[in-house]
């Protein structure tokens, strides 16, 4: 007989349950399966029932992050046998509200990222017959870290500060801000700066650090936060140096 | 975390899901190495505030006169004080190394348009450390 894995998922059904449990599966144990597979045919197989969300299986859509034996981790790229004997848990990513078994609701972070203008913004935008905006390699290269992210969430179910302030915006949405603040073609770093200087943006992160190493993409949002920070200051020394100065 | 006793529940509508809240444990930090150790860097600015305290104490007996300054260095030669020391020491030597290990994360040295390694961040620190005590080493022991 072929060598089985024991998978232990969070089954939350809110019709049903007042809380979450766990239900324990024996799943094949394949050197080329990653926990999606494993989740996968479960669903097929045992349970049509376990409900959780995945799309590309390739590291690029972000939709398939859970915990993983209490690690934020894209499930498309986390290899079984990496946990064997097992067991694996499963769990819905850490601080999220979950709407149903490995699912959690993503609305108040998707209304944080609105939050900080993740677009460029100008304040002399030209017709477009005057054509594009222009940038040197060297210019992208200042920004290119930042907008690798791939909206998994990893990040906030790594950060304890997210899960004790439900208020604070977040690695993700700030690095995506810094994303924009240091790409040569934005004029927005003021506006976002109001936005981020308050006490439930930057100020509230007191780096932990863990939502850099959570990040499968390499972004770095805890340096991002500090990068910001050091800016956020500099502006306020300039702000009381020379008030009326345009910042 | 572990769930914890939820109030009975409410009728369920398409638009209106219940959601699960898992409620945020006081002793999160105790549960993973990685927060314990972020707790312990936060909790060891003590043994720098230690030092802070101590030096300002010293420039107040500096300023009151030699009388005052003996009487204080002998107070710090007290076996209590020696102990006090050496732990603050300790606590400021674990806090010094685990900031400079995140240096790398908060500065960006650019030279010539290429970002400066972290690795290189962190060695610059600690060389500039090392460059610190040894001035200080030879002001002091000379």
């Amino acid at each position: 007989m072929a060598e089985t894995i024991q998978l232990e998922v969070t089954r939350y059904s809110p019709e049903k349950d007042s809380a979450p449990s766990f239900q324990k599966y024996e799943v094949p144990l394949r050197k080329d399966w990653v926990v999606l597979d494993a989740l996968n045919y479960v669903k097929d197989k045992q349970d049509g029932s376990l409900t959780f969300r995945w799309s590309c299986r390739m590291g690029v859509c972000g939709s398939c992050g859970m915990m993983v034996n209490g690690e934020p981790k894209l499930t498309c790229a986390t290899f079984l046998s990496k946990y064997a004997p097992g067991p694996v848990r499963v769990e819905p990513l850490r601080y999220f509200p979950i709407v149903r078994d490995l699912v959690v609701e993503m609305s108040d972070f998707m209304a944080k990222f609105r939050k900080v203008k993740p677009w460029l913004v100008r304040k002399d935008d030209k017709p477009l017959s005057e054509g594009e905006f222009l940038q040197t390699p060297e210019q992208l290269e200042v920004y290119k870290q930042y907008s690798m992210c791939i909206n998994c969430t990893l990040c906030y179910a790594a950060c304890p500060v997210y899960g004790l302030d439900p208020f604070f915006i977040g690695p993700a949405a700030i690095a995506l801000a810094q994303r924009y603040n240091m790409d040569s073609r934005d004029q927005g770093s003021d506006e976002r700066m109001d936005i981020l200087s308050q006490h439930e943006g930057i100020w509230g992160c007191t780096f932990v650090g863990e939502c850099t190493k959570a990040c499968p993409k390499n972004v770095d949002p805890a340096g991002a936060i500090q990068q910001y920070k050091l800016a956020a200051t500099m502006n306020w020394f300039k702000t009381l140096l020379a008030p009326k100065a345009p910042r | 975390m572990r769930p914890q006793p939820q109030p009975a529940p409410t009728p369920y509508t398409p638009y209106h899901p219940r959601w699960y809240r898992t409620p945020v444990s006081t002793y999160w930090w105790m549960h993973r190495w990685v927060y314990f150790r972020f707790v312990l860097r936060e909790l060891t600015s003590f043994g720098v505030a230690y030092f802070c305290v101590m030096t300002l104490l010293l420039v107040r007996a500096l300023s009151k006169g030699p009388q005052a300054f003996e009487a204080f260095e002998v107070r710090l030669a007290s076996p209590f004080f020696i102990c006090m020391t050496v732990i603050a020491l300790l606590l400021a030597l674990f806090h010094t190394s685990t900031w400079f290990s995140l240096s790398a994360h908060a500065m960006v040295v650019r030279i010539g348009g290429t970002r400066v390694p972290g690795i290189l961040i962190v060695a610059g620190n600690y060389a500039a450390w090392l460059v610190v005590s040894a001035i200080l080493a030879w002001f002091l022991l000379r």
